[in-house]
């Protein structure tokens, strides 16, 4: 049967929204014939979603700002859980990987002075983020895309062939990453315009496919956030880390049903905009945590005066990390203070005038206009929490973007874990995208320069396998292997929607352990139900069979991040317990693991009820005393254990 | 206003033919054409081919006619319509149909790649770019661009003429000639490269006859015709009849 189309590469990315673009540029400018994959058209990544703006110490706007700060605020973000080196890299390179951007033709908003502009957001000490409007992710996006036409320009040129250093697959999907021993040797693909499989055979593959968004009822994430590259990688025989780590962001449209869930940019509360209750009352001062007391301000004079005299007053309570907020609106709905519709409301219209407004958040205006006939210099907009991010990933070297345990796999953005700790901050995944997705495409070419003579062969009966399972939902009407009764096949569609609701329900904002076990079991019927859901008509850009195809990512995922939400009796973050509300430093330390419990990637044989995924527990690597000694001892006790601290 | 149910007609079929198919279907407050349209695929059509992303205005993926006009589902209310009126929902015209509502928009990439990029300044390196905000603004406007390509679509200049294709870049790349002109530090021009004269030589500036079918369909509300495509013209006609106002305007780039 294995008669795909192969082609070989040095470097295959799979994913093309920021971090995937910037390690294929990375890749190319270092020589590697580079191959890109992705799901959508070029260019419509979920990156193009991103609003409010790329968070860089550039200190444009506050001349105190600097990466120190920058890497202490990430830290305090993430609850010092983020692997740290990552968290310093991260603060250390953002600015030369902004202005980079500008030598691209990115083109964005200017200071007085005309430099690139910042803007406050939540959690950050300093205006930091480099910014176009509330449409950031679609100049990020499209001036990388732009620079990538450019380089196949030269290729042109050179070559006579726009793509043969540098090519973008499009509308196509990877199921798996093939291997030669412990090595990667490539990748199995479809094209999903006509159905055809083929392999691209490269020793190293950039995973950076992004979040899991979709397998949750309410989210901000588009219908590829189907956690496939996390997927890719356990069935590969990484690990990933700290799963339990999911991102409700505070403000998603709440009306109409069908917008539920999109995002409302934070940027309108960074330049102003502020929450209420149905009482009328900036509930966010009553949900100040204990350790970020002494940094917001105490009264809504205070937090109004900070907008323009931010050296002598405190920040507002609405710029709180995310987690933070999202909580406090919760609890504000079931409070019985929520608005018409379950959320509560946002309001910039009575503090900045309309015309500003429009200039500002013109994509935020447009939207509620268009979407939910609301005009949002008039009246308040209502919002409430929405999947969004997470921050969980494949476990990686913090400096190579290497995937752990497995030689010639890489990972960057969203799919990568460790960078943002239990929370990320609001613009430093604009960041972490270009620092870490030039690092992984770096890395992965060195790495594939140095097998040049020795490329890892593709195996054809992995290929063989992998396209037997990719068949399989066409020929879902008899019994599965392994099943006895031929009931009929299940609607891929139905299962997604039942395994949203499980997963908003029972492992949504707020945890409790026995919705978690509940969830588990219903994974593992889901599961079951999965291996028979089949699909109508043919190959030929046939929704319904990608979206059978892409269960099997959203199942494995999702059970990761209900096992490692069980496992953590604390609350950290993006991960919230209600049997045990706070947070414990001797957890400070703990990384959750998730493998696949067979190692060789098999799916068939496994148990209903023990599941796919093996959890461990790790200790990490103590914070380096330099980075340590950024903050202040006071501060540092809150989070650390006391044995951490005099070490 | 409560559910009802709606006629639907949408087109399916592949590169070999097809036609429009009756549909009925459940509408609920404050949807969009493109809940509808899922609706159907998981509820009577699971294989219907459809684009889309974001489902909130900022990709460009969803493009396809309403009842005939160039649209974006995602940003289509159904509320536009009236509970008895029939809805008909059809591919992009100017492009080759590959299933259903999916076209083949490859046109649009290959015109993309026909535009020489931005030319960074010479001496000047990164984080030292200084820019005034009105000085940008014009660019950043045709940045707003989502790239659905509806203004490709409903072009006349292509829509119906499909052998104008080679010599046509389309609203939308013509639209980033002129971004790329507009761009302060864009030194296209140090480098030997006459963006105004290529807009007119290499991308069919000329074919334009300022209809402003673009600007009208236009999700993002960008004015192409009047803010990018006649100032191009308008450059472009100066660069081939005035030597003089050529002159001073590379003296004036310089000096700045």
């Amino acid at each position: 049967m294995s008669v795909v189309d192969r082609q070989e590469w040095d470097v295959v990315v799979v994913g093309a929204g920021g971090a995937g673009l910037r390690a294929a540029i990375d890749a190319r400018e270092r020589g590697a014939r580079t191959a890109v994959i992705c799901k959508s058209l070029f260019g419509k990544a979920h990156t193009v979603m991103a609003e409010g703006g790329i968070a860089a110490a550039m200190a444009n706007v506050n001349e105190h700002d600097n990466w120190q700060v920058h890497f202490r605020d990430t830290m305090r973000g993430g609850k010092f859980l983020n692997q740290w080196r990552m968290a310093e890299l991260h603060a250390q390179e953002a600015p030369d990987r902004v202005w980079e951007l500008e030598t691209w033709g990115a083109l964005f908003d200017r200071t007085k002075a005309g430099k690139i502009s910042q803007r406050n957001f939540g959690g950050h000490e300093y205006p930091r983020l480099a910014h176009v409007g509330d449409r950031t992710g679609l100049e990020l996006i499209r001036t990388l895309q732009q620079k990538i036409v450019s380089l196949q320009q030269e290729d042109f040129r050179e070559t006579g062939d726009y793509e043969s250093r540098l090519k973008v697959f499009q509308e196509c999907t990877v199921t798996r990453v093939l291997k030669d021993g412990s090595r990667v040797s490539g990748v199995f693909a479809y094209e999903r315009e006509t159905g055809r499989f083929f392999v691209l055979e490269a020793p190293a593959v950039v995973i950076a496919t992004g979040g899991i968004g979709k397998s949750f009822k309410v989210t901000s994430n588009s219908w590829e956030y189907t956690g496939d590259g996390h997927a890719l990688a356990l069935l590969a025989g990484a690990p990933l880390l700290n799963m339990e780590f999911v991102q409700f962001h505070p403000t998603g449209m709440v009306w109409p049903p069908s917008v539920k869930g999109i995002l409302v940019t934070e940027s309108v509360r960074g330049d102003g905009g502020v929450l209420r209750n149905s009482d009328g009352k900036r509930f966010m001062f009553d949900y100040v945590p204990d350790v970020f007391k002494e940094k917001y301000a105490e009264s809504e004079e205070e937090g109004d005066r900070w907008y323009e005299d931010p050296d002598n007053n405190r920040r507002p309570p609405e710029l709180l990390p995310r987690d933070e907020v999202a909580r406090a609106i919760n609890s504000e709905v079931k409070a019985g203070r929520g608005s018409p519709h379950g959320g509560v409301f946002l309001d910039v219209s009575t503090r900045m005038p309309a015309e500003v407004i429009r200039r500002r958040l013109p994509s935020m205006y447009h939207q509620f206009k268009e979407l939910a006939d609301v005009d949002i210099t008039a009246e308040a907009m209502e919002v409430g929490p929405t999947c969004h991010y997470v921050m969980g990933g494949i476990a990686v070297e913090s400096d190579t973007a290497a995937a752990r345990g497995v030689p010639g796999l890489f990972a960057a953005g969203e799919v990568a874990g460790g960078m943002h700790g239990s929370n990320r901050l609001g613009g430093n995944s604009l960041s972490d995208l270009l620092v870490f997705g030039r690092r992984a495409g770096w890395h992965a070419a060195e790495y594939s320069a140095a097998l040049a003579f020795e490329r890892p062969a593709v195996d054809d009966v992995q290929v063989d396998t992998a396209a037997a399972e990719a068949l399989r939902p066409f020929s879902a009407e008899g019994p599965a292997p392994g099943a006895e009764d031929g009931r009929p096949p299940e609607n891929p569609y139905t299962l997604h929607q039942e395994l949203q609701q499980t997963m908003n329900d029972l492992v949504g904002i707020i945890r409790r352990e026995g919705e978690m076990e509940q969830a588990l079991e219903k994974l593992a019927d889901l599961r079951v139900r999965a291996r028979r859901a089949g699909v109508e008509g043919h190959r030929q850009f046939n929704p319904g069979w990608h979206l059978a195809l892409d269960l099997r990512n959203m199942l494995l995922v999702s059970e990761c991040v209900a096992r490692a939400a069980l496992e953590r009796t604390e609350s950290r973050g993006g991960h919230t317990r209600e049997d045990h509300p706070t947070m414990d430093r001797t957890w400070r330390n703990i990384n959750l693991l998730c493998r696949l419990v067979d190692p060789t990637g098999g799916l068939a044989a496994t148990d209903p009820v023990r599941g796919q995924i093996d959890l461990s527990r790790e200790t990490t690597e103590p914070i380096r005393p330099d980075l340590l000694a950024l903050f202040e001892k006071e501060e540092l006790v809150k989070y650390l254990a006391e044995e951490e601290l005099y070490e | 206003m409560s559910s009802y149910e709606a006629r639907f007609k949408v087109w399916r079929g592949d590169v070999k033919g097809g036609g429009l198919e009756d549909f009925k279907v459940e509408v609920n407050e404050g949807e969009v054409v493109l809940d509808i349209i899922h609706r159907l695929q998981s509820t009577q059509a699971p294989d219907l081919a459809v684009r889309w992303n974001c489902k909130a205005g900022k990709c460009g993926s969803c493009s396809a006619e309403i009842n005939g006009r160039p649209r974006l589902m995602c940003m289509t209310r159904m509320s536009v319509f009236t509970p008895e009126e029939t809805i008909t929902v059809t591919p992009l015209r100017a492009f080759p149909v590959v299933r259903d509502l999916v076209t083949d928009v490859g046109f649009n990439y290959t015109k993309a790649r026909e535009v020489p990029a931005f030319v960074p300044p010479e001496g000047v390196g990164p984080g030292e770019y200084r820019m005034m905000q009105e000085d940008v603004d014009r660019s950043q406007e045709f940045r707003k661009c989502i790239e659905c390509f509806l203004c490709q679509d409903t072009c006349h200049v292509v829509r119906d003429h499909e052998e104008n294709k080679a010599a046509f870049a389309g609203p939308r790349f013509l639209m980033r000639v002129a971004e790329l002109d507009m761009h302060p530090l864009d030194a296209a021009a140090e480098s030997g490269l006459d963006r105004k004269k290529t807009a007119q030589d290499e991308h069919g500036l000329g074919y334009c006859n300022i209809t402003k079918c673009c600007t009208e369909v236009c999700p993002e509300g960008i004015k192409i015709t009047d803010n990018a495509l006649i100032p191009l013209k308008e450059r472009a006609v100066d660069r081939k009849y005035d030597p003089l106002v050529w002159l001073g305007s590379k003296i004036r780039r310089r000096s700045s």
